[in-house]
């Protein structure tokens, strides 16, 4: 059941540009455990894009099964929303942008819904570059069938049973920054303040953006000995780089010292600036990416924030080259050819 | 010895190697028959494997319009395959004609008494007259086309047409081909007593017909049908549904002002995602499709079932190849009836069109996208190896410039202002098809959850059983309008009152004119229909209830469609008789005369011994 909220307005809610408060950017209330990390994200998505004063119905929500996949119900009332089947909203997302580019799309998915069953249909979504948003709030453990071990959970991490896990956890931002992403950043939903700049520069991002967000299991991960609970994440974090968003209508007003900060222009003239970076962390070298995250696992640390960016690259539209009026919107006269083409088309077979 | 005698009426069959060129040839051989008017069907026999391998080239040449594989030896074969000799002789009929390659003496225990054996060195000629392997290779299958031309007594000047056409814009190699058809031909008339007894004549049995291939036309009803995105996976026979909508895509659909796509072609990692790219287009709003066959239908089967239950407009064209499992790739079948009608768990159905001919590809491609479109469910097009592999005979293909696609029911801003309260699975209108939205329509209204999971009629998440059973309930409503709205069966009745009636699909229509004459001949007069949709209109229930013995004509082994009709129109199991052909090859006539003769016989057989006991 999902139930609506009262539409009770405050009136000294802060309104965006589009004249719009928070709650208009709001779902239904959630049914998700209270404590759940994964409503915690939502509430993130639900700032960025009230922040970014994105035009509510003019995004669309997609995801897969699990509780991960049921959050969208529980922000952007107003936008389209699509609960597919377990692993494949990759599939669906890519054939949704296919028939209108301008939407906005964010995908929200699960560790299990990403990383096993679906991980087919990620590793294409992010090699084919789709101008998307794909979340995964990452938990380690299949919430919705009730807490077994997930392909994202660590090795020697302990189940609520008391069962460690002895094989190899899989990093998803490793993978998707070898597979072609051109935003991969990961982060806690803990922490609003460095995961909301991300998710708005993600949105903000031409092309494939990814975001792991560590997502605590309150009922069936969030125990002793385990490497996904919210008192381990917390500990262990550390960050590449402290990520500010500035939009495009706002002017810097101050400069960028070398080799403390950094900013990144990204397609739409929105400024990423990266502070306090980590030992020279070069956010715009993949290999070094990857080697960072390695190391600080080595070291057992989750390395968090914008791991890796490319701002130019082609998305698949660009790719392909479709047309910029988005195929939703064409009619016969741009789809069909009409019959005296067909008659020689006819001809050429006889 | 006596030798067959036909004009316009014989089967010849061509033995090559796989990849060496002998397609085109084969193609200008079949093509200049057309070209004078006499019907032929050309099929392909040929393997999985891509290089080496022995492949068939088989052509019925039918004044009478008989289409359908004629089954059998062949009157004529052409001989081009060293390693298939043996065979390719055992195939020839008795009086029929052998034409080899004499360059290495045939083997005498190869020789039949009974058979006229043309040998001509061919590679012998081409060793003369070329240097280039390359062209030794290519054109022995001009010059034995050359041949032909002068032994079946083929307009020559319609072979240098076809070859003129071929070569529009490369004309350098027009001359060469001419010359290689002339080695041939010279080489026939001064050799052998030319034209044979078994040969062609000018006709006009053909008229404005065409002859392509089904999923040539199965691709241009997608152009034409206004597909704008597609998402796909190779695979054998169907890929070339989707390679023929690109080709003329790249022509048709390119915008001349900005040079950009209106269409979005996209490979997917495998069917479940090409399925699913079709899908998430489809409940954006744009029309989208993608073609498949067994293996990817058995992938597809779980977003099938969203499909059908999230009520998203889909169309998927299963080009059938013989299953189960890998099967028989390269062979023809229609085993996938049971498996599409009720593809996916839980209660499902999925609307079913059968296309026969290229021209009901076409046509039936470009309704599918309405159909599924009105209907918000998926539609899946049947065709099959034969029919979308081959080249057929086929009416010309026609679009209506006044017709306007029906995008069904799908609202708009100025009609969500004007609604109280928008519920997407409100069946408003009565016919169990509701109204839906397009994401980014509208500021306020009208946005809902797709799911497939059970809601209520505002889409909202619901395990009530009541809102459960209102659900799938108006969509049992919603498959009973679909029977209205698909392409009724054909009927063809003998006269009034017959008491036998024939049901068949697909491609067996090739082999039917056939079948109905060579019963009457024996004094069989039966009613025949052809099934072109699912779920099946009143009109099949009615055709059976008038036949005391009705024959369901399949090429399976467990008479899937019988089964449907049996389930879906509650008919005694008993009344309807299967004729099955399974074998991979294209149905006969002479098979479906033969064994419904068989049955009509043991039905006989059946009545008089239950007299005799009764007595
Ligand atoms: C084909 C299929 N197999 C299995 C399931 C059962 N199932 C539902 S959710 C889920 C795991 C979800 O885990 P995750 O993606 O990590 O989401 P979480 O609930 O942890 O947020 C499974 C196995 C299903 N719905 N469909
Ligand atoms: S089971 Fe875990 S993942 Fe699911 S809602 Fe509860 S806390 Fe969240
Ligand atoms: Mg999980």
């Amino acid at each position: 059941m999902s139930y609506q909220k009262s539409s009770f307005r405050h009136p000294n809610l802060a309104v965006n540009d589009l004249g719009l408060t928070h709650r208009d950017y709001e779902g239904s209330l959630s049914t998700l455990c209270s404590g759940c990390g994964h409503d915690s994200i939502g509430a993130s998505i639900v700032q960025a894009c009230h922040e970014l004063s994105l035009p509510p119905h003019k995004i669309a929500k997609l995801s897969g099964i699990g509780c991960s996949s049921k959050a969208p119900t529980y922000f952007l009332g107003k936008a389209h929303g699509f609960n597919s089947v377990h692993g494949r909203m990759p599939s669906i997302v890519t054939g949704a942008n296919m028939a209108n580019r301008d939407l906005t799309y964010i995908g929200m998915s699960g560790d299990g819904d990403t990383a096993a069953i679906g991980m087919g249909q990620f590793a294409h979504v992010v090699r084919r570059r789709l101008n998307m948003l794909y979340v995964v709030a990452n938990n380690g453990v299949y919430g919705l069938t009730k807490g077994q071990t997930s392909a994202t959970s660590d090795r020697g991490s302990k189940s609520k049973g008391g069962e460690e896990n002895l094989l190899e956890g899989i990093d998803l931002p490793t993978l998707a920054i070898q597979l072609g992403a051109t935003f991969v950043a990961r982060s806690f939903s803990g922490d609003k303040n460095q995961l909301v700049p991300l998710l708005k520069a993600a949105l903000s991002h031409r092309g494939f953006a990814f975001i792991d967000v560590l997502s605590p299991c309150v009922t069936f991960n969030n125990h002793n000995g385990s490497t996904k609970s919210y008192d381990y994440v917390r500990d262990h974090i550390q960050t590449a780089s402290v990520t500010d968003y500035v939009p495009v209508k706002e002017e810097i007003t101050t400069a960028c010292p070398p080799g403390v900060c950094r900013d990144i222009c990204l397609h739409d003239g929105s400024i990423l600036r990266l502070n306090s970076v980590a030992e020279n962390y070069d956010p715009q070298d993949r290999a070094e990416a990857i080697a960072a995250i390695e190391r600080h696992k080595a070291k057992g640390e989750i390395l968090t924030g914008l791991l890796y960016v490319d701002p130019a690259a082609e998305d698949l539209h660009e790719v392909m080259q479709t047309s910029h009026r988005p195929l939703n919107t064409l009619s016969e006269s741009c789809l069909c050819p009409g019959n005296d083409r067909l008659q020689m088309i006819n001809d050429s077979f006889r | 010895m006596h030798s067959i005698k036909s004009v316009n009426e014989f089967v010849i069959r061509f033995a090559n190697v796989n990849g060496t060129g002998s397609a085109s040839a084969n193609l200008l051989f079949a093509k200049s028959l057309f070209r004078m008017g006499i019907p032929v069907s050309p099929r392909n026999v040929f393997p999985s494997n891509i290089q080496g391998m022995p492949t068939w080239y088989e052509v019925r040449v039918s004044e009478k319009g008989y289409l359908g594989r004629r089954g059998g030896g062949a009157d004529i074969v052409v001989a081009m395959n060293a390693q298939s000799l043996a065979q390719d002789m055992r195939n020839v009929l008795p009086g029929g004609y052998f034409l080899y390659d004499s360059t290495k003496p045939l083997d005498p225990a190869l020789v039949r008494s009974d058979v006229n054996i043309l040998g001509m060195p061919i590679s012998e000629i081409c060793l003369r007259e070329y240097t280039d392997p390359r062209q030794r290779q290519l054109f022995k299958n001009v010059i034995y086309v050359g041949a032909l031309a002068a032994l079946l007594d083929i307009e020559f000047e319609v072979i240098k047409g076809l070859i003129a056409d071929q070569f529009k814009g490369k004309e350098k190699l027009i001359i060469p081909n001419i010359y290689a058809l002339e080695l041939g031909h010279q080489y026939a008339s001064t050799n052998f007593k030319c034209p044979l007894d078994v040969r062609v004549k000018r006709s006009d049995q053909v008229g404005d017909k065409i002859m392509l291939d089904g999923n040539t036309a199965t691709g241009l009803g997608a152009i034409y049908g206004g597909a704008s995105v597609v998402g796909w996976y190779p695979i054998t026979p169907s890929t070339s549904v989707v390679e023929k909508f690109m080709q003329y895509a790249k022509r048709l659909r390119i915008d001349p002002a900005t040079g950009q796509a209106n269409y979005a072609a996209v490979q997917m990692e495998d069917e479940l995602a090409a399925i699913g790219c079709v899908i998430g287009a489809a409940w954006n709003g744009a029309r989208a499709f993608t073609a498949t066959s067994g293996p990817g239908v058995s992938l597809m089967t779980e977003f099938l079932g969203l499909a059908y239950f999230a009520e998203v407009p889909v169309v998927l064209v299963n080009v059938q190849r013989a299953g189960p499992s890998t099967g028989m790739p390269t062979r023809t079948q229609q085993p996938d009836i049971t498996a599409c009608a009720y593809a996916s768990h839980g209660d499902t159905k999925h609307v079913l069109l059968f296309p026969s001919s290229p021209k009901e590809c076409f046509d039936m491609t470009a309704d599918a996208f309405d159909l599924a479109e009105r209907l918000q469910t998926p539609v899946i097009v049947m065709s099959d190896l034969e029919l979308g592999m081959n080249d057929h005979l086929s009416e010309p293909m026609q679009w209506d410039d006044e017709r306007r696609y029906d995008r069904g029911k799908v609202l708009n801003e100025e009609q969500l202002d004007e609604i109280e309260r928008f519920g997407r699975y409100l069946d408003v209108d009565g016919d169990g098809i509701c109204y839906r939205t397009l994401p980014g329509t509208h500021a306020e209204k009208g946005s809902f959850f797709t799911r497939g999971t059970s809601r209520d009629r505002y889409a909202v998440y619901s395990e009530q059983g009541d809102v459960y059973v209102d659900n799938v309930d108006r969509l049992t409503h919603k498959f009973k309008t679909a029977a209205t709205l698909v392409p009724p069966a054909k009927i063809t009745r003998q006269g009034k009152g017959q008491k036998i009636g024939l049901i068949y699909y697909g491609t067996t229509a090739a082999a039917i004119s056939e079948t109905v004459d060579t019963l009457t001949e024996k004094g069989i007069k039966v009613d025949s229909l052809r099934v072109r949709a699912f779920p099946f209109g009143q009109e099949v229930a009615d055709f059976i209830d008038s036949h005391d013995q009705v024959f369901v004509i399949e090429q399976n082994r467990d008479g899937q469609l019988r089964s449907l009709l049996i389930n879906e129109l509650e008919i005694n199991p008993r009344d309807l008789k299967a004729v099955l052909h399974y074998d991979g090859l294209p149905i006969t006539a002479r098979f479906i005369s033969g064994r419904i003769e068989e049955l009509l016989l043991d039905a006989g057989n059946k009545k008089s011994t239950r007299n005799v006991a009764s007595r």
